[in-house]
């Protein structure tokens, strides 16, 4: 190896002075590298990837992406408010049949008096905690049949639309809440 | 060693040396900084204009310590205008340790995937930002396993790519034995789908991706089972279908559409993915 580095290092020397035709070409075609491959079956390659991975850390994808991306995406809202409709529909109507064994007074006319002794900032917050995502459901429900036939999947017309049905659901909301 | 080193290619080097320099100094592609061949560039005299970049750094060689990021500096005037010329300068000058994949450095091989500032994309088609200090992140595909630094472990990209058969299947020869013919407008199907360089950056922003990648193909995948789908000359649509109709393969994507804002190439992997939903369910 020594013989072979003093070698090509005295090539290379004379290959860098200044000669006319030598001048590119030389120096490039001097690297050379000596590398050794090792046979893998194909079950033994998986079982080195199963064992490296055990090592490997997975990078980091919730918490490093773009927030407007992540935290804003209409299809996880979509599913979110959809699915504590469905728990709160399935929990409203448990407690009302279980109401009259356990003795609470879930009917109408109790809730209404209940909620008629609330300041109106109260009520209208307890509203539109209900208010915001039934809107938000609704009309983003359309955007998805839109795409389901797909329409609105330009780029800018995504990010457009995200921000307008945010909007759009947060001003529904309020009417409902506090004027109707 | 040293004594190995013959005095005459002691001699040979001393006298040759001037004439070296300039060998080594022109392969320093991304640094403009070389103030002995570029005497005369714009960036003398100018204020520096200093950028930080936060890198995530991971050694498999030290694989119990935590990864980390790591923040280098530089002179926004001395470094190209993308990001990846900022990184191979990192590697040049500052941290020869620094891992990252690269090779065509205009956006057509795909090797350069990575987060930048929260959205995937390529290193080398993302411009620094010059209006502001503000510093940049640099991450690995995000939920990906990290083989060094920034290089993210695609066996299982690169093995559902596989599973899709992305090839023309045929079963009758072509009527003049030559070419398999389509028209302008079959033809005008594949655009905006042949163009995709697998780089991976849509699918590993899709979340669905993220906690179903084992069984669900993602966004690129798809994209590209779809340009083989909409290809006139392919007759194997049905086998095909079949094989994504199931409720993992394709329907785990709920139109999220990370993929369609983050693709670096411009392509629309969200409408490729509606319209194979349509051709399954009409």
């Amino acid at each position: 190896m020594i013989a072979q580095r003093a070698g090509t290092t005295a090539l290379r020397r004379v290959a860098a002075a200044p000669s006319s035709v030598f001048k590119l070409a030389t120096p490039l075609a001097m690297q050379t590298r000596t590398f050794q491959t090792d046979k893998l079956t194909p079950a033994d390659a998986s079982a080195l990837l199963a064992k490296q991975r055990l090592s490997r850390p997975v990078s980091p994808h919730l918490e490093i992406y773009d927030p407007k991306q992540t935290w804003f995406g209409g299809s996880a809202w979509q599913r979110i408010t959809g699915a504590s409709f469905s728990g709160a529909l399935y929990a409203s109507a448990v407690a009302y049949l279980a109401a009259p064994l356990v003795g609470w007074h879930l009917e109408s006319s109790s809730l209404i008096a209940a909620a008629a002794a609330l300041p109106v900032a109260v009520k209208g917050g307890l509203k539109f905690l209900v208010a915001w995502p039934f809107v938000f459901h609704a009309i983003n429900g359309v955007r998805h049949l839109a795409f389901d036939v797909g329409v609105g999947f330009g780029r800018s017309t995504i990010i457009k639309t995200g921000w307008y049905f945010w909007g759009a659901s947060i001003v529904g909301g309020l009417y409902l809440a506090f004027f109707m | 060693m040293a004594a190995l080193r013959s005095s005459s290619a002691r001699v040979l080097a001393a006298a040759s040396r001037p004439a070296f320099r300039p060998v080594v100094a022109a392969r320093g592609m991304a640094n403009l900084a070389d103030g002995a061949t570029h005497s005369n560039h714009a960036s003398d005299g100018q204020s520096p204009k200093l950028k930080t970049f936060q890198i995530y750094r991971w050694n498999p060689d030290t694989p119990t310590e935590k990864p980390r990021m790591q923040s280098y500096t530089l002179d926004l005037n001395k470094t190209g205008p993308m990001v990846l010329d900022a990184l191979v300068r990192i590697k040049n000058e500052l941290d020869p340790t620094l891992t990252f994949r690269r090779s065509c450095r205009e956006g057509i091989c795909g090797s350069c995937a990575m987060n930048i500032n929260g959205t995937n994309t390529l290193a080398c088609l993302c411009r620094i930002p010059a209006d502001n200090s503000a510093e940049m992140k640099i991450y690995p595909l995000p939920h990906t396993y990290v083989v060094k630094d920034l290089v993210p472990d695609l066996t299982l990209f690169y093995k559902q790519y596989k599973s899709i058969k992305p090839y023309l299947q045929r079963d009758t020869p072509s009527p003049d034995g030559k070419e398999y013919r389509q028209t302008k407008a079959d033809r005008k199907k594949l655009d905006g789908l042949y163009e995709c360089i697998l780089c991976a950056c849509c699918s590993t922003s899709c979340p669905s991706y993220w906690w179903n990648s084992e069984e669900y193909l993602g966004p690129a995948i798809l994209l590209q089972s779809y340009r083989w789908l909409a290809d006139s000359r392919d007759e194997r649509h049905a086998q095909r279908k079949d094989a994504l109709n199931n409720s993992m393969s394709l329907y785990r994507c709920h139109t999220i559409l990370n993929c369609t804002r983050t693709c670096p190439k411009g392509l629309n992997p969200g409408l490729a993915i509606a319209n194979i939903k349509k051709e399954l369910a009409f």
